[in-house]
């Protein structure tokens, strides 16, 4: 009973870090634009097919498939911003759901016309494949892996955020963007830069992901309601909030798909619509 | 973005010229009457979203979550040997109202993001219902053996779909001239104020919650009854009926007619279903993509859809003709 409890506990962590590795981009876009960005999802897509065709057909190690993935998402997640995003900053929310539905529509087509609707498998790398036993609980090492690297990940982010000049900026204009605006800070450029940033944390995400969550072309809407609900729930400000956010949801959705399997699905969905009912400016908020 | 308030009272020819098509569609596609019912059905159900987004501004990702409710009260009720068509309508609004009325309360708090994602939740929630109540709902499978009795007791539902197109057609058109009554009464003026600001309008002392909740309830209504009109006809309910798929196509169709147009739904939902019907025979990927596309294209460039383009086009083909009479 306890072992199977910690070994769900410990699945659901690792599934929430993704989670919040993923979304933590789209919790800068919707708290510093205050901008609908439903194709988030489709950079952690671009991040997983990275990793698909890094292992599967360029032979890349596992270590430099990453900062591909990172790289390649962000890069793409700038362009877009210069070509698309901006344009919609100032439109209404309907705009700004539709032209992102639009777009999360493009990449699904097109992941659909290079790869095929089938799920892609990838090989979990010979070092973290296989389980390890602690205190007679059998833990997968690569979701292991997956902790690690997330909170590593997540204590670079609140130092760069905290410590650096450029975080200094960041914060400055979530908070207060005409005053950091008129003190010489170029909002516009820190955006673009936090925009890129936070869609190649999504990319490799994805990448890390493909193991956790499966990879096929309809990954952008399966999980958008997942990450939407970590923003939602952890509220915009600073990293604090979407990180437990997404940590309670990855427990709980693991825990409701192993101990209740009829109802898994359910919870999640339920658990959103009564939390945005009850608090709808999310959990942990400032404002 | 919203046109000049006509009195219902007076019908424009187009209006009538429009209806008279429709109505001619039995010669004029005869071949075609299924898709055309199909398109007939899901302009009704944008109507429904029309009501929610164009009129009172509500953002909405999880409309099929009425829709499927209506076509699953119908489907059950014919499956069970009660086929007769009209009372299948009536519970299937019943049905639907209901349970629009029971969620608005939960959809009108918040704001435009709250409200999207509550609505995406309650449409994925009642997706996870139907596919776990095998027993009611058939599954996956669907839901099978539902015999439906001729309309009005001599109208056998045909396989040509005759009988089915006009069914839609008379359904739509009543449902199209109450919404056209609604909309103009003081009633409907009252949402686009709300729409348009509902802090004035909550200050002028208008009960805002419950304006939205009614309205919220009436487009249920539409929406399960477009949902019973299409269980009814292909005489068939899948889950996909729930689909989040279904949900964001609705929100094309209206917005690719044009929101807040009366005639936006009905246009869009045409364009739409015949663009699909060819598009996805060449390459489903493809018509996709190239939706995808068009939806940005259209945020960009010209919000008030297909209908709105030719609005303007006629108004700018009178200015010229002005003009040019002037000059001779």
């Amino acid at each position: 009973m306890i072992t199977s409890f910690l070994g769900v506990l410990f699945d659901g962590l690792a599934y929430g870090m993704l989670l919040f590795l993923i979304s933590v981009g789209l919790s800068v876009t919707l708290g510093l634009m205050n901008f609908i960005n439903l194709a988030h999802g489709a950079f952690a897509m671009l991040g997983g097919y990275v990793c698909v065709l890094a292992l599967q057909r360029w032979g890349l190690p596992f270590y430099l498939m990453l900062p591909l993935a990172f790289l390649l998402s962000a890069l793409a997640g700038l362009l877009l911003e210069r070509v698309l995003y901006r344009h919609l900053y100032r439109r209404s929310h309907l705009d700004q759901v539709l032209a992102t539905i639009g777009l999360t529509f493009m990449a699904i087509a097109s992941a659909n016309y290079f790869f095929g609707p089938m799920q892609q498998p990838v090989q979990v790398p010979q070092f973290l494949s296989g389980q390890i036993s602690v205190a007679g609980v059998d833990l997968n090492l690569y979701r292991g892996f997956l902790l690690a690297a997330g909170a590593a990940l997540t204590l670079a982010l609140t130092l760069a955020l905290e410590r650096t000049r450029f975080g200094a900026s960041v914060r400055a204009a979530v908070d207060r963007p005409r005053v950091a605006e008129a003190l010489g800070i170029r909002v516009g450029l820190v955006f673009q830069v936090t925009f890129a940033v936070g869609c190649g944390l999504a990319g490799l995400g994805g990448a890390l992901g493909v193991q956790v969550l499966g990879l096929d072309p309809a990954f952008p809407l399966k999980f958008i309601v997942y990450f939407l609900l970590v923003v939602a729930v952890g509220g915009t400000s600073g990293l604090k909030g979407p990180l437990y956010a997404a940590l309670l949801l990855g427990v709980i959705d693991v825990a409701g798909k192993y101990y209740i399997p009829e109802i898994g699905a359910f919870i999640i969905y339920a658990m959103m619509v009564i939390l945005l009912v009850l608090r709808p400016q999310g959990l942990i908020s400032r404002k | 973005m919203s046109i000049p308030t006509q009195a219902a009272r007076q019908i424009p020819v187009a209006e009538i010229v429009f209806w008279l098509v429709l109505a001619a569609g039995f010669w004029l596609w005869p071949s075609y009457l299924p898709l055309a019912s199909q398109v007939l059905i899901a302009g009704l159900f944008a109507l429904s979203l029309d009501l929610v987004l164009g009129y009172a501004g509500i953002v909405s990702l999880g409309h099929a979550a009425y829709f499927g409710v209506g076509a699953y009260a119908a489907g059950v009720l014919a499956s069970h040997g009660w086929g007769e068509p009209f009372s299948g309508l009536l519970l299937a609004a019943v049905c639907a109202g209901a349970t629009g009325f029971i969620t608005s309360f939960l959809v009108v708090r918040g704001k435009d993001l709250t409200r999207l994602m509550v609505t995406t939740g309650i449409g994925l929630l009642l997706f996870e219902l139907a596919n776990r109540l095998t027993d009611v709902t058939g599954g996956n499978d669907g839901l099978l053996g539902m015999e439906m009795r001729p309309l009005l007791g001599t109208f056998r539902f045909d396989m040509y779909g005759k009988v089915a197109y006009g069914y839609s057609l008379a359904v739509t058109f009543v449902l199209f001239l109450l919404m056209r009554r609604v909309v103009n009464s003081p009633f409907g003026l009252s949402l686009r104020g709300i729409r348009d600001n509902p802090g004035r309008m909550l200050a002028l002392g208008y009960p805002v919650h419950r304006r939205l909740i009614a309205m919220y309830t009436l487009a249920s209504v539409y929406a399960g009854i477009a949902g019973a009109l299409l269980a009814q006809t292909t005489q068939f309910v899948g889950t996909d009926v729930l689909s989040f798929n279904r949900s964001a196509e609705l929100m094309v169709m209206l917005i690719v007619g044009g929101t807040g147009m009366l005639y936006g739904g009905l246009v869009g939902a045409a364009v739409f279903m015949v663009a699909h019907h060819y598009l996805s025979d060449l390459n489903p990927s493809y018509w996709q993509f190239w939706l995808g596309a068009f939806l940005i294209a259209i945020v960009m460039f010209g919000r008030d859809g297909v209908l709105g383009a030719c609005l303007r086009l006629m108004r700018a083909w009178r200015v010229r003709a002005q003009k040019a009479a002037l000059e001779s």
